[in-house]
């Protein structure tokens, strides 16, 4: 066989795998979102879920996975902006670096099931706070540090060293001037790393199962005092998000609309990931338009 | 003289210089001298020796060809190289050795501020590039920063071009703004020094030559220091030169001296454009 | 002297003060992830642990017996706590996922680098970026209503089993695995391929004997990437094997893995039980694994910066 023929055989095969690729993946967008596309409806994205009869919805879910997503963001972000801003400003090349990075490679690449052990040993149990939106806000943060300080981290990294330059010439120190200078610069940057963090975060449930539980109670949703318990702010409730209900209806679920209900809940998970996706990508686009233009 | 004997070229033996003393010449006092300076990279002596001594309200240049440690000695001067190098010897401003670990660095940087090679607005408006270092050190009276951000702007000679967009991007000047913008955002903190690493390196002609204007009228408030490629340009706005080659402050006199009747070969060389 | 001046450079000035506090603070976040990685391999080593050396398991058992029945005690007067059905689980349907998901992710991370850069960023890079945000509970759903049911019909059985983990892990590390072959063929010199080309060599050539070759680290880190997700999965594969702790005999029969026994059956466990510190011993081993996927990364990417 002569050398062109094989770089026309070999070539066609990778045109093949591609299509194959595209076909697979296109066939499992398709399926989730037509087959999901159905049970939505408002009545389905608002009421509560109904575990022995049809009809339920997700709503208190969908309110839960949001909830959780902001307080994962409100605990995480401060601690992954600071420890971004030490590895790309302070850090020296020395053994202490290199164990704290290899110490955040290996969180990123922990099973989130094990994440999720650690924060049912040290929320759940040790520090009493039971099966709640606290516990799981915390293993959630710890399933988000990795990535999101790397992302930080990058996003301070591809900020010219002019401007901080810049802001020591003028007599200020160096957190003032990566505070007020460098991170506003790499602010597109940042925010777009946690829209794509948040979208991971949203769809967690493995780390959830054990720390925000698996039950949602009822919710009323006129009382917003977070500190009584039916209230839907109250971090100290079990919260199942949306995530953990697919998989709890689809493992043990007795309703008898399981599948309809997980395929609208799956529907709404990948169109709320798209729209993080989407959202991402215009946050940073526009942002950075308006921090470069007059 | 032998400081490092790790160094082979300082053992070369003789060597050709011309040091002046400017406050032999002028009446100016000195406001910035630095004796027996040193920096290294690692192990590396990027400065072997570049004592001088700079006298106030003047301009003085310090030219020589790329890597003879021109730049490494000016942002040495005001300590940008912290964490960078190491910088030995002493550095005296106004009398006060601010080369010691227990000096202020930041207040010490309010006082000799730079300007670098490529323009570095920050990415905010004109009027908050200029107030961005008062507002942080705790001015907040609106009728002050707008009066400091008219003067600042004045004194570098771009208040009629940016008057009327002052809350627009500083990103959106042209990059002679740009760098002029740095300069009055660098007088807006009142220093006494102002250091420039090749200002005009970046910039058109037209540009290069309104920055000249600029730091000529400049040097009636503050004293300067340029880093220059351009010998023409410490030619035309500069008191007293100095020629720096392979990390040696090798001659240092009035500008005048320097260009027409050097007393060291190499700088003859350089200046008439044997090298560099 | 200047001795005004003198003192005012001496004094601390609020800069000095702000950068102080802040370097501390952003060390004291970065440490306390740190900490933290290090809390979790204590916590989850001292639980896991508990099994040998407080309820006197041997380790050789744990690891060998082919029993998993915390509940009853075998002839020899121990409990039943051998873990090889789950292990055996997790590492077959990794490597098989695996070994279906390579070539389909370097093929078309090769189509998306050097047949047709143009479709592969306009088509395929968004659509690979989305998958790798489906979140895996989706992946496991549709695992069960179209992958079980599909196995089911062809095969006969129950359909859950090593297959179906098997295709849902393909599905899911695909995305990840191939993103990361772009990455690692992007990082191949534009003139390795000129020059290949110069000399003659059809383009198949030049990819396989040059480009390929000068990316095989970054394709290896890729697959071995792409297993460590597959090993630790837990709720995708969790809901198509089956979740019985049998030894695995075929592929089409329920079966489990480390992830998929935890996240059934801590909820069930007392904690402090032998039942759930054996469980606890799993999670150890799933530890163990994901660090020891990561050292094989490291050496990886050591021997290709060797070898460059």
């Amino acid at each position: 066989m002569n050398s062109k023929v094989s770089n026309q055989i070999a070539i066609a095969t990778l045109y093949v795998i591609a299509s194959t690729i595209v076909v697979i993946l296109a066939a499992l967008l398709g399926y989730i979102i037509i087959s999901g596309l159905p049970a939505l409806s408002w009545h389905f994205l608002t009421s509560p879920a109904k575990a022995f009869t049809a009809g339920g919805g997700i709503g208190i879910q969908l309110f839960n996975s949001f909830y959780l997503l902001i307080l994962t963001m409100i605990i995480s972000f401060p601690i992954a902006l600071g420890a971004g801003i030490y590895l790309n400003e302070y850090a020296k090349q020395n053994w202490l670096t290199s164990l704290v990075r290899t110490a955040i490679e290996i969180l990123s690449s922990l099973p989130s099931v094990v994440v999720g052990l650690f924060g049912f040993l040290v929320f759940v149990v040790q520090f009493g706070f039971g099966f709640s939106i606290l516990s799981g806000a915390f293993a959630l943060t710890f399933f988000n540090l990795p990535l999101l300080t790397r992302s930080i981290e990058e996003a301070l990294a591809a900020v010219p060293d002019e401007q901080r330059e810049g802001g020591l010439a003028l007599g200020l120190s160096k957190w003032e001037t990566v505070l007020h200078i460098i991170v506003p610069a790499a602010l597109p940057t940042i925010l777009t790393g946690v829209i794509l963090s948040a979208g991971r975060i949203f769809g967690e449930a493995a780390a959830l199962i054990f720390t925000a539980g698996q039950s949602a109670p009822a919710l009323n949703f006129t009382d917003w005092n977070p500190f009584n318990i039916s209230s839907p702010l109250n971090p100290m409730r079990p919260a199942e998000t949306l995530a953990v209900h697919i998989w709890k209806i689809n493992s043990e679920g007795i309703m008898p609309d399981a599948k309809a209900i997980s395929s609208g809940a799956s529907a709404v998970l990948v169109i709320s990931v798209l729209g993080f996706n989407l959202l991402a990508r215009f946050v940073g686009h526009r942002l950075f338009k308006r921090l470069t233009a007059g | 003289m032998l400081i490092n004997p790790s160094s082979p070229r300082l053992d070369d033996g003789w060597l050709e210089r011309n040091i002046v003393d400017p406050s032999l010449k002028s009446q100016q006092p000195i406001v910035l001298e630095t004796q027996q300076l040193h920096v290294y990279y690692g192990d590396n002596e990027a400065i072997h020796e570049g004592d001088l001594k700079f006298p106030e309200h003047q301009i003085s240049a310090l030219i020589g060809p790329s890597g003879s440690g021109k730049s490494t000695y000016l942002r040495s001067l005001n300590r940008m190289n912290d964490g960078i190098a190491r910088v030995s010897g002493e550095i005296l401003y106004r009398g006060v050795d601010v080369n010691r670990p227990e000096i202020d660095v930041y207040e010490m940087r309010r006082r000799i501020g730079m300007v670098f090679q490529r323009p570095n607005p920050f990415s905010k408006s004109i009027y908050d590039n200029i107030t961005f270092a008062l507002k942080r050190r705790g001015v907040t009276d609106k009728k002050e920063l707008d009066e400091v951000v008219e003067t600042s702007l004045k004194q570098a000679a771009i208040w009629d071009e940016v008057k009327d967009k002052l809350t627009k991007s500083a990103l959106a000047l042209s990059g002679g703004q740009q760098q002029r913008l740095c300069i009055a955002r660098a007088i807006a903190v009142k220093p006494d020094i102002l250091l420039l690493d090749e200002p005009a390196s970046a910039l058109d002609p037209v540009s290069t030559s309104k920055l000249e204007e600029t730091l000529l009228k400049l040097k009636e408030d503050y004293t300067i220091i340029i880093v220059t490629h351009n010998m023409q340009q410490a030619a035309r706005i500069s008191d007293y030169t100095a020629f720096f080659n392979m990390g040696r402050a090798l001659e240092y006199d009035e500008t005048s001296q320097i260009f027409t009747s050097p007393k060291v070969q190499l700088t003859n060389d350089y200046v008439a454009g044997d090298f560099g | 002297m200047n001795n005004k001046l003198q003192k005012q450079l001496l004094k601390r000035s609020k800069a000095a003060k702000l950068e102080r506090l802040g370097k501390t603070v952003s060390f004291l976040a970065l440490m306390l992830i740190t900490v933290t990685v290090f809390a979790i391999i204590i916590f989850v080593a001292s639980k896991g642990l508990a099994t040998f050396f407080s309820n006197h398991v041997n380790i050789i058992d744990f690891l060998t017996g082919k029993d998993w029945n915390p509940n009853v005690t075998n002839a020899k007067g121990q409990p039943e706590v051998g873990a090889l059905p789950m292990i055996s689980g997790s590492f077959v349907v990794t490597i098989l996922s695996a070994l279906l998901a390579t070539p389909f992710a370097i093929g078309t991370a090769i189509f998306m680098n050097e047949i047709s850069p143009h479709r592969g960023a306009k088509l395929l890079q968004p659509v690979i970026e989305l998958l790798v945000g489906i979140p895996s509970v989706v992946y496991g759903f549709i695992g069960l209503t179209v992958v079980v049911p599909a196995i089911r019909n062809i095969f006969g059985g129950s359909g859950f089993g090593i297959l179906a983990g098997t295709f849902v892990l393909f599905v899911m590390i695909l995305p990840t695995v191939t993103s990361m072959s772009v990455d690692a063929l992007r990082s191949v010199p534009r003139y390795y391929r000129e020059a290949a080309l110069a000399l003659g060599a059809t383009q198949w050539q030049t990819i396989y004997k040059v480009v390929l070759r000068a990316a095989t680290p970054g394709m290896l880190t890729a697959v071995v990437f792409g297993m460590a997700r597959a090993f630790g999965e837990a709720l995708a594969v969790q809901m198509v094997i089956g979740n019985a702790a049998l030894l695995p005999t075929n592929l089409v029969s329920p079966a489990s893995t480390l992830t998929s026994v935890l996240t059934t059956g801590i909820g069930n466990t007392v904690m402090g039980s032998l039942q759930n510190n054996a469980l606890w011993s799993l999670a150890l081993v799933l530890l163990m694994m994901s660090l020891i996927f990561n050292l094989v990364i490291r050496m990886i990417g050591r021997k290709g910066a060797m070898s460059k």
